[in-house]
C-alpha cells in the first residue's frame, strides 16, 4: 500500500540509516516485515497460513523442511525471503500482489543488506528496559541541560545547527501558556523583561510550576487519556459524577504527587491497606467510561465492554500498547496473544458491578463524596448530636418529692390505661447483618440507614422484667425518607418479613448462661398482603414471608402480634434476642423503622398499650421499698427520659439527626472500584463476543514483558499497578515522558504516542527518550522535575521561526532544529480569551458549569429529551476545564478535542473554516472581544497607538513592528469611522453577551475596538504558542 | 506543525491544499480574490478537484458524488418494495422454524410466545418498463422506477438501531472510525471552494413518533484529521454553528477586519516561515466565504414554483425530509461530495398501520423528487443517490396482530436499498430474498459489499483507500467486501 510505504520510508529517514551502512534488525527491519509481512507471518497463530513466522528470531531461522530457511545469515542465494521479495513472478513474489502490499526497491535492497551483514536479530526496543545513556560530550556551549546534547547530535548528523534562542517575550508567553495554559498579564510580561538576573528564566518557571493553573491546564490531558465526561454516552446519556475525581486529578498535579503513586491510588486506590476516601476516589479512573443504559440491553454484554476498555485504556495510558487489538484473535504485529488480553483482562473483571446504570445516573459501585461544605455541615451535625446525646446521659440532680410526685403521676395515668398490657421494649443492642445504621428513636423505635442492601437480617437485644411474658407485637411505622412516606426504602414502601425467630437468654453467672428458643404459637396482622400472610414469618421455610401492602402507597403503621406457644416465664438477668429476617427475592424490601412491645395478658390483642417500658410497669407495681436495683435504675431512667429537658433535648437531636440525613441525600455519590467478595471467573471470550467463553484464565502478566529485573506474577489489581510502575518496567516511564514531550514540543519523540509496539513509529530521539525514562524514574517519578527539564533545556528555548530551507530539510521538526509552533488547543483558545477579556473566574473545583452555547444543540440531537439550560453569571468565565462534557454532543465552543468517548492521547490539529467562524463569531469570543475593548480603552492609554500596541501586547507579549502598527492604526480607525455612521449597531455590539457593559467609557469607542480586539484575538499568532 | 503527525500521504494531502489555496490567492486574498471566488459558480463538473490523495481516483469514477438518504429506524422491506404475496394465505400462522433457524431475535420480542406471520399491510404493482415491486404508499418512487436499481438483497450484523446503523455508515458497529463521506472527503478531495465537501442534515416525521438520536459520529471522521468530518447542517438558527457575524458587525466591517487579519498574518508569515499562516489565511476566507454560500443556499426564494412543487408542501418547513432533499440537490450542484441525509421515524414496532403510510408520504415524494430534480438537470448522471436503512423488518408480527397497534420487530437478516444514478444501474433489480422475506436467497449483498460498490462507482478500490492508525491500515470495508458488479451499469 502506498500509505504504508508513505510511513516506513518517513521512518528510514529518520533513522537516517544508508542502504549500505550497518543495518539493524529492531530499526530497519522489523517495520518492513510488521507492516508487509506480519499480517500473515506475524505473531497471530491462527492468521498464519503456513508455520513461517517471521516476527521470530528462531521463526526466521527455522527450517521449513528440505532445508529451506527464510533467512540463512550472510548467504542471499540460500535465503528463501530474499528470493521471494526479489521475484517478479506473482506466483512466487512476496507479499503477494493481490494483498495490498507491496515493497519498495529501497526496502528490498534494505533486507538484502541486512542478510548479507549476517542476519543479526534483535529484541523490539520498547520491551527491553532502557538503559540509562551518558549524554554525548558537549561541542560548544549551546547545551543548557542533559537533554541538549542528545538534539545537538542528532542535528550533527544532518548537518543543522539548533536555533537560536526565542526572544524574552516569546519566551515567557510560551512558558506561560505551556504551563499554565493562560497568557501573561502585561505586568508579568514586564516584570520578566525587566528581570536581567542570570537565572530570570529559571525563577519564572519555579513560579509557574508552583501556580494552581499549572494542575487545571496540565489535567486536560489526563482527562482525554482517562475518557472523562459529564455524561454517560449512547441513547440515554444521563448525567453521572465524576467531577470530584476530576478535581482530585487537578490537586495531585498541584502538589507534585509523585506519578507512581498518582498510577497505583488511580488503578488500584480501592485495594490499598486501609484506603482512604480519597484514594477510592482516585480509582474512579475505571470508571470514567462510557455506560450503557438503553433498554433492551443486556447487562453482561455492557459489562464486558467495560471491562475491556480498562485494559485498552490501561495497555494504552501506560504501556503505549494496542493491546485492544488482541481481543478477538492474537495480535497480528505484537507478540501478545489473545489468552494474555483475557489474563489482563481478569485484573478489571472483578468490579462489583452489574453492566447496568443502577445508582442514579452512575452505576455501582458508589461512594459517597461530600462537598467541602457538605463535610463541613456533616461533621458539625455529628459534633452537635454526639453533644446532645452527651447532654442526655447526664442527669441532673432529683430530689425526692418531685421523683414522688412523679411516681404518683405515673400510677395513675397506668391506671387508666387500657387493659392490653403492651408495653414498650426499649432495645440495648441492635445490629444489621448487612452493615445499615440502627438508631434508636424518642419513641423507641428503631430507625433504619445507610445503604439499603438486597437482604437483610436485624438483631435486636432487650432485658425484659421478670413475670411472664404471652406475647409480641411488632409495629411497623412510617417514615417520610422511606419510599412514599412508607415503611421501607423498597420501591414501594412495603417491606417482606421472611422470618421471625424469638430466644430468650438468661444470665446464670458473670461467665455462663442458658439460651432458649420461644416458640410461636399463632400471629396475627392488621395487614396481610393477599397470599403474603403473617403466618409466613414462623413457618420455617426462608422464602415465604408477610408484607403489607393493599393497592396505595403506604402510610399507616402496620401492626403484627405473635403470640407464643406457652407463656413465657421470665427469670431475672433475662433477655430477649430477635431476628428479623427479611430474605425474600423482593430486593431491599428490609423495614424501615420498627418498635416492639410485649404483654403478659392472656389473649394480646393488635392495639393498645400505654406506651411505658416493660421494666417500669414491673418496677411500678412493686412499692418502693421493696425495689430491687434494677427496678429502681428502670424507673429512675424513665423518670429521666421523660423530664422536660430530654424531651427538648432529644427533639433538638432529632433535628439534627434530620439535617444531617438531609445534608447526607445530596452528598454527591461518585463511582469508584471495589471489588466483589466472590471473585468472578474469567474466559477467554471467542472472537470477543460477550456470551462466547473459551478456556478459563487467571490475572497474570504478558510474557513478552516478563525480566528477570521485573516480578513474574501479579495476583490483584494493585500487583498490576505496582508492576507498572516499577522501576525495571520497560514501557511506563517511557510511555509517560513521551506524553509529556508532546505537550511541549507538539510531538512525541515517538510520534504514535499510542502505540510503542511494531506498527508505532521509532523514536526520533530513542537515547534521549531513554535518558528522560531514567531520569524520571530515578527522580522518583517526579513531574515537575520533568517539566523543569525539559523547559529549562536550550532545546525547548529555541526560537521557532524557520526558513524555506531549514523547513525543507526537516519540514515535521523531527530534528528539533527549532522550537515548535503550534495552535492552542480550543481549552487553551477559550481560556485565553477570557483572560484578556479580564472576564476569567478563576475557581477552582466543583459541579461542571454550562456555559454559552446556541439554542437547541442538545434538544436537536435528543429531539427534544434533553435541554440545556445555561448558566448565568460566574459560571459562564469558569476555565474551560469546567465546561459540561455531555458525550453525545461536546461542547460546540470547542474543536479538535477527543471525543471522550474512549482513551485518547494523541493530539488533533487542523485548520478549517470552521474553527474561524467560531473563534470570529461564538458570543464567547464575541463578548471577550468586547471586554477586551473596555480594557483597551480603560488601561491602554490615550492615543490609539498607545492603546493598539497595549492590546497587541497583552496578546502577543512583544511591540508590533511599525507595519503591523500601521496596519492596527487603520483598523481602529476604518472600525471607529464605520460606528460613527452606524449608530445604530453600536447598541448591538454592546448586547452581546451577558457581562455588563462599562458605563464610564464611551459606547461608540468601545464599539470600535471590539472590532480591533476581535481581529487580535483572531490573529495566528495568538491562536499559537511560539 | 499540522494534521496527522508523520502520514506521508496525509503530509502530501496538506500540501496539496496548500498549493492550491497558493495557486489561488498567490497575489494575496483580498476583496478583488474574493469577488472572484464569489462570482464563479456552475456546475461541479467545472471545477477541478482539490486536496484529495495523490492516485485517485483509481480509475475512471461513474459518480463524483453521494447523496445518501438514510431511513433510520429500519424501513419495513417487505411492506415496501419486497412483496411477497405467498403470505397472504399464511397471515396468523407461525413463521416455519426451517426459514427462522435459530436466529436471534432482540429482547422486544424474544419473550413471545409465537412468531405469527403478518403479510405486507400494503398493496403492490408493477411500475415502470423495468416491472419494479414498489408498494401503493410510495406512488411518486414508483414513478421513477425506471431510474432506480434495486438491491433486494442486503444483510448486515447488527441487530439495535445504534450499531447497525453505524455499521452501514462506518464500516464498524461501535463508534471511532471515520464515516463514509469523511472517507471521501479524505480520498477525493473537493470540488467546490465556498462549501464543505461533506454535509450532513437530520429530519424526523412530522408526527415526532419515537425516533433513534442522531449522534454526531454517524458523520464524523473518527481517527482521520477532523477537517473531514461532515458540516451539520441545522434547522434552528444558524444553518452551520457560528456561521452570523455576532450582533453589530456588518458583512462590510468584517469584510475590512479580514483584510487587516490577512494583511497581519502575512507579515507574520514573512517573518516566521510557517506555512500553517498560509492555510490560516485561506482558512478565514473560506470561513467568509461560506457566510453567504451557505445562507444562499438555503434560500430558497430563486427557486421556481415547479420546482418546490415537485418535492411536495413540506418542502417550505425548514428541516423537513423534503427542504432537506431540495439542499441536497443545490448541494449537489455545487460539487459537494458527499450529503448524508438522516430521516428518523421507520421504526415501526407497534404502530406500522397508522405510521407506516404517514412515514411513506413524508418522504416518498421528496425522494423521487430528487431523483428526477437531479435527472433534468443532468446531475444524475454523476451523482449517486442511495436510499436505505440501517436492517429490515421481521416478516412476523410483533404484538397483537388483530388489535388496532402492531408491528414488525428488527430484522438483520434481509432488506431492501435502492440506488439511483451515479452508475448504479437503472431499472434493475439485484438479489432476492425467500418466500418469507426472512433470509437472502440469491446475491446476498454484506453492508460491505455495498460500501465497496459506493467507492467502485467512485472510482475507488476500497482496499487501496486506507489510512493508518495505531498501526492498522484501516479501510472503510475492514477486511471484507466485494464489489456489486451486477448493479453497476
Amino acid at each position: 500500500m502506498f500509505r504504508a510505504l508513505g510511513s516506513i520510508t518517513a521512518i528510514v529517514v529518520l533513522s537516517a540509516s544508508a542502504v549500505g551502512d550497518d543495518v539493524r534488525f529492531d530499526r530497519d527491519i522489523r517495520p518492513i516485515l510488521s507492516d508487509a509481512c506480519f499480517h500473515c507471518h506475524g505473531p497471530d497463530a491462527e492468521g498464519r497460513p503456513t508455520d513461517l513466522r517471521l516476527d521470530t528470531s528462531d521463526g526466521l531461522r527455522a527450517d521449513l523442511g528440505d532445508g529451506l530457511r527464510a533467512v540463512v545469515p550472510g548467504d542471499l542465494s540460500k535465503s528463501e525471503l530474499w528470493h521471494r521479495v526479489a521475484s517478479r513472478d506473482a506466483d512466487v513474489q512476496m507479499p503477494p500482489p493481490d494483498s495490498g502490499r507491496k515493497l519498495t526497491s529501497k526496502q528490498i535492497d534494505t533486507l538484502k543488506c541486512w542478510i548479507e551483514q549476517g542476519a543479526e536479530w534483535e529484541p523490539h526496543w520498547s520491551f527491553a528496559r532502557p538503559k540509562r545513556p551518558t549524554p554525548p560530550p558537549v561541542a560548544n556551549d549551546w547545551a543548557r541541560n542533559p537533554i541538549d546534547p542528545f538534539v545537538q547530535r542528532k542535528l550533527a548528523t544532518a548537518e543543522l545547527s539548533p536555533s537560536p534562542e526565542a526572544s524574552k517575550e516569546t519566551l515567557v508567553r510560551r512558558l506561560t501558556l505551556d504551563l499554565t495554559g493562560l497568557p501573561p498579564t502585561l505586568d508579568e510580561i514586564d516584570a520578566f523583561l525587566a528581570d536581567e538576573s542570570p537565572d530570570a528564566y529559571e525563577r519564572l518557571v519555579d513560579r509557574l510550576l508552583a501556580s494552581p493553573r499549572y494542575g487545571e491546564w496540565m489535567a486536560l490531558p489526563w482527562l482525554d487519556a482517562a475518557r472523562y465526561a459529564d455524561t454517560n454516552g449512547f441513547q440515554q446519556d444521563r448525567t453521572r459524577t465524576m467531577w470530584p475525581w476530576r478535581d482530585w486529578v487537578v490537586r495531585q498535579l498541584n502538589e507534585n504527587v509523585p506519578y507512581d503513586r498518582f498510577t497505583v491510588e488511580q488503578l488500584a486506590g480501592d485495594l490499598l491497606p486501609n484506603a482512604t476516601t480519597e484514594q477510592f476516589l482516585a480509582s474512579g479512573f475505571h470508571r470514567n467510561h462510557m455506560l450503557n443504559g438503553e433498554g433492551g440491553r443486556i447487562a453482561e454484554e455492557s459489562r464486558v465492554e467495560y471491562v475491556v476498555d480498562r485494559v485498552e485504556t490501561t495497555s494504552t495510558v501506560w504501556m503505549g500498547l494496542t493491546l485492544g487489538c488482541a481481543r478477538c484473535h492474537d495480535h497480528k504485529y505484537d507478540p501478545f496473544t489473545q489468552r494474555e488480553f483475557y489474563e489482563l483482562y481478569a485484573y478489571f473483571n472483578n468490579v462489583d458491578e452489574s453492566g447496568r446504570v443502577d445508582a442514579g445516573g452512575n452505576a455501582k459501585p458508589v461512594m459517597p463524596y461530600p462537598l467541602p461544605d457538605q463535610q463541613y455541615r456533616i461533621e458539625s451535625l455529628e459534633t452537635r448530636i454526639a453533644g446532645l446525646e452527651r447532654e442526655l446521659k447526664q442527669r441532673p440532680p432529683v430530689d425526692e418529692a418531685t421523683f414522688a410526685a412523679w411516681e404518683r403521676k405515673l400510677r395513675a395515668e397506668v391506671e387508666a390505661s387500657d387493659a392490653s398490657g403492651w408495653r414498650v421494649v426499649v432495645p440495648h443492642e441492635f445490629s444489621s447483618e448487612n452493615g445499615q445504621t440502627m438508631t434508636l428513636l424518642d419513641d423507641r423505635s428503631i430507625f433504619v440507614t445507610g445503604e439499603n442492601p438486597a437482604k437483610d437480617v436485624y438483631y435486636v437485644r432487650t432485658k425484659l422484667a421478670p413475670g411472664t411474658i404471652t406475647g409480641l407485637r411488632l409495629e411497623a411505622l412510617p417514615h417520610e425518607s422511606f419510599t412514599n412516606g412508607g415503611l421501607a426504602r423498597s420501591n414501594s414502601g412495603n417491606f417482606v418479613l421472611t422470618e421471625l425467630e424469638v430466644e430468650m437468654d438468661v444470665k446464670l453467672t458473670e461467665t455462663s448462661g442458658s439460651a432458649e428458643s420461644v416458640k410461636i404459637g399463632s400471629a396475627f396482622a392488621s395487614h396481610e398482603q393477599g397470599s403474603l400472610k403473617i403466618t409466613n414469618a414462623f413457618d420455617g421455610n426462608p422464602n415465604s414471608g408477610w408484607a403489607v401492602l393493599d393497592g396505595t402507597a403506604i402510610s399507616k403503621p402496620r401492626t403484627g402480634v405473635f403470640v407464643f406457644a406457652h407463656p413465657l416465664e421470665v427469670p431475672a438477668n433475662a433477655t430477649l434476642l430477635l431476628r428479623l429476617k427479611q430474605e425474600s427475592v423482593h430486593a431491599s424490601h428490609n423495614i424501615g423503622r420498627f418498635r416492639l412491645s410485649v404483654t403478659s395478658v392472656e389473649k394480646p390483642s393488635l392495639d393498645g398499650g400505654n406506651g411505658l417500658p416493660d421494666g417500669v410497669l414491673a418496677a411500678l407495681a412493686v412499692r418502693a421499698a421493696d425495689r430491687t436495683d434494677h427496678q429502681k435504675t428502670a424507673l429512675l431512667d424513665h423518670f429521666h427520659a421523660t423530664s422536660a429537658r430530654s424531651r427538648k433535648l432529644r427533639a433538638e437531636a432529632a433535628t439534627a439527626r434530620k439535617s444531617l440525613a438531609d445534608v447526607r441525600k445530596a452528598t454527591p455519590q461518585v463511582m469508584v472500584m471495589r471489588e466483589r467478595s466472590t471473585p468472578r471467573k474469567t474466559n477467554v471470550l471467542i472472537r470477543g463476543a460477550y456470551d462466547k467463553y473459551g478456556d478459563e484464565v487467571t490475572a497474570a502478566l504478558p510474557s513478552t514483558l516478563e525480566s528477570p529485573d521485573l516480578p513474574a506474577e501479579a495476583d490483584s489489581r494493585l500487583d498490576l499497578a505496582n508492576w507498572l510502575v516499577d522501576p525495571d518496567h520497560p514501557l511506563t516511564a517511557r510511555v509517560t515522558v513521551n506524553r509529556h514531550w508532546q505537550h511541549f514540543f507538539g510531538n512525541g519523540l515517538v510520534r504514535t504516542p499510542e502505540d510503542f509496539g511494531s506498527q508505532g513509529q521509532r523514536p526520533t530521539h530513542p537515547e534521549l527518550l531513554d535518558w528522560l525514562a531514567t531520569e524520571f524514574v530515578r527522580s522518583g517519578w517526579d513531574v515537575k522535575h520533568l517539566h523543569r527539564l525539559i523547559v529549562t533545556s536550550a532545546a525547548y528555548r529555541q526560537s521557532s521561526n524557520v526558513t524555506p530551507e531549514r523547513l525543507a530539510a526537516d519540514p515535521d521538526n523531527a530534528l528539533l532544529a527549532r522550537g515548535a509552533r503550534h495552535r492552542l488547543s480550543a481549552f487553551g483558545l477559550r481560556d485565553q480569551a477570557l483572560a484578556l477579556a479580564g472576564l476569567l473566574v478563576e475557581r477552582r473545583g466543583g459541579p461542571p458549569v454550562k456555559p454559552y452555547q446556541p439554542a437547541r444543540i442538545w434538544a436537536d440531537f435528543s429531539f427534544d429529551k434533553i435541554k440545556y439550560v445555561q448558566d448565568h453569571g460566574d459560571a459562564l468565565y469558569r476555565r474551560t476545564l469546567y465546561t459540561f462534557w455531555r458525550r453525545s454532543v461536546g461542547p460546540t465552543t470547542l474543536f479538535d478535542t477527543s471525543a471522550r468517548q474512549v482513551c485518547t492521547v494523541d493530539v488533533r490539529r487542523t485548520n478549517t473554516p470552521l474553527h474561524a467562524l467560531t473563534t470570529l463569531n461564538d458570543v464567547t469570543f464575541a463578548e471577550a472581544a468586547r471586554k477586551f475593548a473596555e480594557r483597551i480603552v480603560r488601561e491602554g492609554g490615550d492615543t490609539d497607538d498607545a492603546r493598539v500596541t497595549w492590546a497587541f501586547r497583552s496578546a502577543t507579549a512583544r511591540r508590533p513592528t511599525a507595519a503591523e502598527l500601521a496596519v492596527l492604526r487603520r483598523a481602529i480607525e476604518r472600525s471607529r469611522d464605520h460606528y460613527r455612521e452606524n449608530a445604530a449597531e453600536v447598541d448591538a455590539v454592546l448586547s452581546v453577551g451577558e457581562s455588563p457593559v462599562d458605563g464610564s467609557l464611551d459606547r461608540t469607542e468601545i464599539a470600535a475596538w471590539s472590532a480591533v480586539a476581535s481581529l487580535i484575538i483572531n490573529l495566528d499568532e495568538v491562536l499559537v504558542r511560539e | 506543525m499540522n494534521s496527522h503527525r508523520h502520514d506521508a500521504a496525509a503530509a502530501a494531502q496538506l500540501e496539496s491544499t496548500r498549493r492550491w489555496f497558493f495557486g489561488r490567492s498567490a497575489t494575496g486574498i483580498g476583496t478583488a480574490a474574493l469577488a472572484t471566488c464569489l462570482a464563479k459558480s456552475g456546475l461541479a463538473a467545472e471545477t477541478p478537484s482539490s486536496g484529495g490523495l495523490p492516485g485517485l481516483p483509481h480509475f475512471a469514477a461513474k459518480a463524483k458524488r453521494v447523496i445518501y438518504l438514510f431511513q433510520s429506524g429500519a424501513p419495513s422491506h417487505l411492506d415496501l418494495y419486497d412483496h411477497k404475496p405467498n403470505l397472504a394465505d399464511q397471515r396468523g400462522a407461525d413463521l416455519p422454524d426451517s426459514i427462522r433457524m435459530g436466529q436471534r431475535l432482540t429482547t422486544m420480542t424474544a419473550g413471545q410466545k409465537k412468531l405469527p406471520v403478518l403479510p405486507s399491510i400494503t398493496t403492490f404493482d408493477r411500475h415502470g418498463d423495468s416491472g419494479a415491486t414498489v408498494c401503493n404508499f410510495l406512488p411518486h418512487i414508483a414513478g421513477v422506477a425506471d431510474d432506480l436499481c434495486f438491491v433486494k438483497s442486503m444483510y448486515t450484523e447488527a441487530i439495535n438501531h445504534a450499531p447497525a446503523t453505524t455499521f452501514v455508515l462506518s464500516g464498524a458497529e461501535n463508534p471511532g472510525r471515520p464515516s463514509l463521506g469523511a472517507w471521501l472527503a479524505y480520498g477525493l478531495g473537493s470540488d467546490n471552494d465556498n462549501l464543505p465537501t461533506f454535509c450532513a442534515m437530520t429530519s424526523r416525521d412530522k408526527e415526532k413518533s419515537c425516533g433513534q438520536l442522531f449522534y454526531d459520529y454517524y458523520w464524523g471522521s473518527g481517527f482521520l484529521p477532523s477537517k473531514y468530518q461532515g458540516v451539520k447542517f441545522r434547522d434552528t438558527g444558524d444553518p452551520v454553528l457560528y456561521l452570523s457575524n455576532p450582533s453589530g458587525v456588518s458583512r462590510d466591517l468584517r469584510r475590512g477586519l479580514l483584510d487587516d487579519l490577512g494583511e497581519l498574518n502575512r507579515i507574520k508569515h514573512d517573518a516566521v516561515g510557517d506555512p500553517e499562516i498560509e492555510t490560516r489565511i485561506a482558512q478565514y476566507e473560506m470561513a467568509f466565504r461560506m457566510q453567504t454560500s451557505v445562507p444562499d443556499l438555503v434560500d430558497l426564494t430563486k427557486e421556481p414554483k415547479h420546482v418546490l412543487d415537485m418535492y411536495g408542501p413540506d418542502v417550505h418547513r425548514r428541516g423537513s425530509f423534503a427542504y432537506n432533499c431540495l439542499i441536497a440537490r443545490k448541494l449537489a450542484e455545487k460539487g459537494v461530495r458527499f450529503v448524508q441525509l438522516m430521516h428518523a421515524g421507520w421504526d415501526q414496532h407497534r404502530n406500522l398501520p397508522t405510521q407506516l403510510e404517514i412515514q411513506c408520504r413524508d418522504t416518498d415524494q421528496p425522494s423521487a423528487a430528487l431523483v428526477h430534480d437531479l435527472k433534468q438537470r443532468g446531475l444524475l448522471e454523476d451523482t449517486l443517490v442511495v436510499w436505505g436503512g440501517e436492517f429490515g423488518r421481521t416478516p412476523f408480527c410483533q404484538g397483537d396482530m388483530n388489535a388496532k397497534a402492531y408491528g414488525r420487530d428488527h430484522h438483520p437478516r434481509a432488506f431492501t436499498v435502492w440506488m439511483a444514478g451515479g452508475g448504479a444501474k437503472p431499472g434493475h433489480t439485484h438479489g432476492k430474498t425467500d418466500d418469507y422475506a426472512y433470509n437472502v436467497a440469491e446475491d446476498g449483498v454484506h453492508v460491505h459489499d455495498l460500501q465497496a460498490t459506493i467507492l467502485h462507482l467512485l472510482g475507488i478500490d476500497h482496499e487501496r483507500l486506507t489510512f493508518k492508525y495505531q498501526g492498522r491500515h484501516f479501510r472503510l470495508t475492514d477486511v471484507h467486501g466485494h464489489v456489486v458488479e451486477d448493479v453497476v451499469a
